[in-house]
């Protein structure tokens, strides 16, 4: 039954490129309350499928979100879909032709495409799709180079490549409204970019952080382990003011040994500010310095709105910080000779998330975001070893696998209340706060997996073990 | 290191207790041009330590016009708005040092990076 359906109750559809696919639904969920608008979908919905309706938003939302989506391809109005052809064929009936109207214009030009997931057609079979088309009132001319409006029939074949239907289980039609990000994986490859280190993170899974943190246009975010500053870098392209500190001199510096294969030391323009200059964000670099993430610099009012970080995890870069300790572990060779490395100690995992979790409590703006990767020993993991914080709620927690036995998860938390002194000692209180157990535990448990891959019963013992 | 940086940076010496703001010893200082943004410096105004900052311009020798005591209705006031984002991020000193008001102890500034480095038992 056709019902008059104005501007309100459009429906949207989102394409969705089938990588790290559970970090998604976080990201466009992160996206949309930007604007403010709830993730709204319909009752068949399947996070794991990369055809996403969406309802109860405006066009504008949809351009918004397609705007700092690195997950999100494309985005359609939707003007009909079913499960074979007769129904779709209805649906598009049953759209208000008015709404079909304003595209469809005799003075116009447009395009169809065919996209099928999971699936190739030859040339003739998508023209034939094309063709039985035609009860649309399209009155305008087609131009393939360079069309007006753009429309697109999507087939869904499933997700298994050894099982491909003949025909497929959903299909869509709609108005083509705009593309997500993705070429930003593309142009900010790290491969590509002038200042790297061992553990810089990749362009899309930076964009990812970027989005899941709400990070916005002159807002003020802060990477605590900061490295060699892609975080920064991701962040600066959708506007904020950036700033980190590390507790490596060389790496703050640029200086010392390079990353890449055929590069022996780093040149002259390679440091954080460098970075962001190649991308055009230069003013938006405020400053890094040279600080241990346990000991913090930052007045007690001090605030940001966001805190992005991707913390040591002992394995190719060793967790340190400054102190005197019993153990005293050799500091790293230093090219520069100037600078004065302390004397390091083993700074527990337990103790990195504990700390980085109180600081956010305290430095983050209310309804500001922290986010950052918290690598797991997957024998183990259990979603209660997820530190938690009486002022911190957990928004997402989603895992990349990294080894049969390791993975990395990205925790999303927004600050929700302001500390009170009593919170402090909460982690002392609560065993839940502090669920890393013993010394460097994931360093010891990375090593004796590979070695017990290897045949070895014994437990390799990382050299800075206490 | 930017003067928005400095107004929010404090000493972490053990034991000090008055450790804000660090004294600021530039021997070299750097002005750059930047882009304004209007935006940027309105949301960040109601952050900052007004008096700090205008200490930390007066040791830079750049407190030109900043009025000692922040006005009100500043968001719509362009030319104090200019005047803040010029001493806020376009100041840089690239090198001296940030002291301790407290314990004394220094930290050295070098190609325009802090380092705040403490060694065992400070």
């Amino acid at each position: 039954m056709a019902v008059y359906c104005g501007r309100a109750c459009r429906k949207y559809l989102l394409h969705l490129a089938h990588d790290n696919v559970d970090f998604r639904l976080p990201e466009i969920k992160a996206l949309l309350s930007l604007r403010n608008r709830p993730f709204d979908t319909s009752e068949t919905f399947s996070e794991k499928s990369p055809f996403w309706q969406l309802k109860g938003l405006s066009e504008d939302d949809i351009r918004s979100v397609m705007s700092r989506t690195v997950c999100g391809k494309s985005s359609f109005e939707l003007w009909g879909h079913g499960t074979t052809t007769d129904e779709l064929r209805t649906s598009l009936l049953e759209y208000p032709a008015e709404n079909m109207a304003p595209y469809l214009q005799q003075n116009s030009t447009y395009k169809i495409n065919v996209y099928t997931f999971n699936k190739t057609l030859v040339f003739k079979d998508r023209i034939k799709k094309i063709d039985a088309l035609d009860f649309l009132p399209f009155k305008g001319t087609v131009n393939l180079k360079d069309p007006e409006h753009i429309f697109c029939l999507l087939e869904d074949y499933g997700s298994d490549p050894n099982d491909i239907p003949e025909e497929p289980f959903h299909i869509f039609f709609g108005r083509w409204i705009a593309d997500g990000q993705r070429e930003l994986i593309r142009s900010y490859s790290v491969k590509k970019r002038h200042f790297i280190g061992n553990t810089s993170m990749d362009a899309g899974l930076s964009f990812i952080m970027a989005n899941h943190a709400k990070v916005k246009a002159d807002d003020l975010v802060y990477d605590p382990f900061v490295g060699t500053g892609s975080l920064l870098v991701a962040c600066s392209h959708f506007g904020a003011y950036v700033c980190g500190t590390d507790i490596d001199y060389n790496t703050i510096h640029g200086i010392g040994k390079a990353s890449r294969k055929n590069q022996k030391w780093r040149g002259p323009d390679e440091n954080i500010r460098a970075n962001l200059r190649q991308y055009g964000t230069e003013s938006l670099y405020v400053d890094v310095m040279v600080s241990d993430a346990s000991k913090p610099l930052w007045r007690k009012t001090a605030q940001f709105d966001a805190i992005v970080t991707d913390p040591p995890y002992g394995i190719r870069e060793s967790t340190r910080r400054t102190g005197s300790h019993k153990d005293i572990i050799k500091p790293p060779e230093d090219f520069s000779g100037e600078s004065h490395v302390p004397v390091s100690m083993a700074y527990h995992l337990s103790d990195i998330f504990a700390d980085l979790l109180n600081f956010a409590a305290h430095h983050l703006v209310l309804g500001g975001r922290l986010v950052y990767w918290l690598p797991i020993y997957r024998p183990e993991y259990c979603e209660e070893m997820v530190p938690l914080h009486p002022c911190l709620t957990l928004i997402s927690n989603c895992e990349q696998t990294l080894s049969s036995h390791t993975s990395r998860r990205l925790i999303t938390m927004e600050k929700t209340k302001e500390p009170e002194d009593s919170d402090r000692l909460s982690h002392l209180a609560d065993p839940r706060f502090t669920p890393y157990q013993g010394h460097n535990s994931f360093r010891e448990k990375y090593f004796s997996g590979l070695t017990k891959k290897n045949g070895k019963d014994a437990k390799a013992t990382p050299k800075n073990k206490e | 290191m930017k003067l928005l940086t400095h107004n929010m940076l404090t000493s972490h010496v053990k034991g000090v207790t008055k450790g804000y703001p660090l004294i600021i010893k530039a021997t070299e200082v750097k002005v750059n041009e930047l882009e304004f943004n209007a935006q940027f410096v309105s949301r960040m105004i109601p952050k900052l330590e007004w008096s700090a900052l205008i200490q930390a311009a007066e040791w830079l020798g750049q407190s030109q016009d900043l009025p000692s005591a922040l006005i009100p209705d500043y968001e719509n006031d362009e030319e104090f708005l200019r005047k803040v984002h010029r001493i806020l991020l376009e100041v840089e000193v690239i090198e001296g040092c940030l002291q301790c008001p407290e314990s004394g102890r220094e930290f050295p500034i070098s190609k325009g990076v802090p380092n705040m480095l403490l060694n065992e038992g400070e």
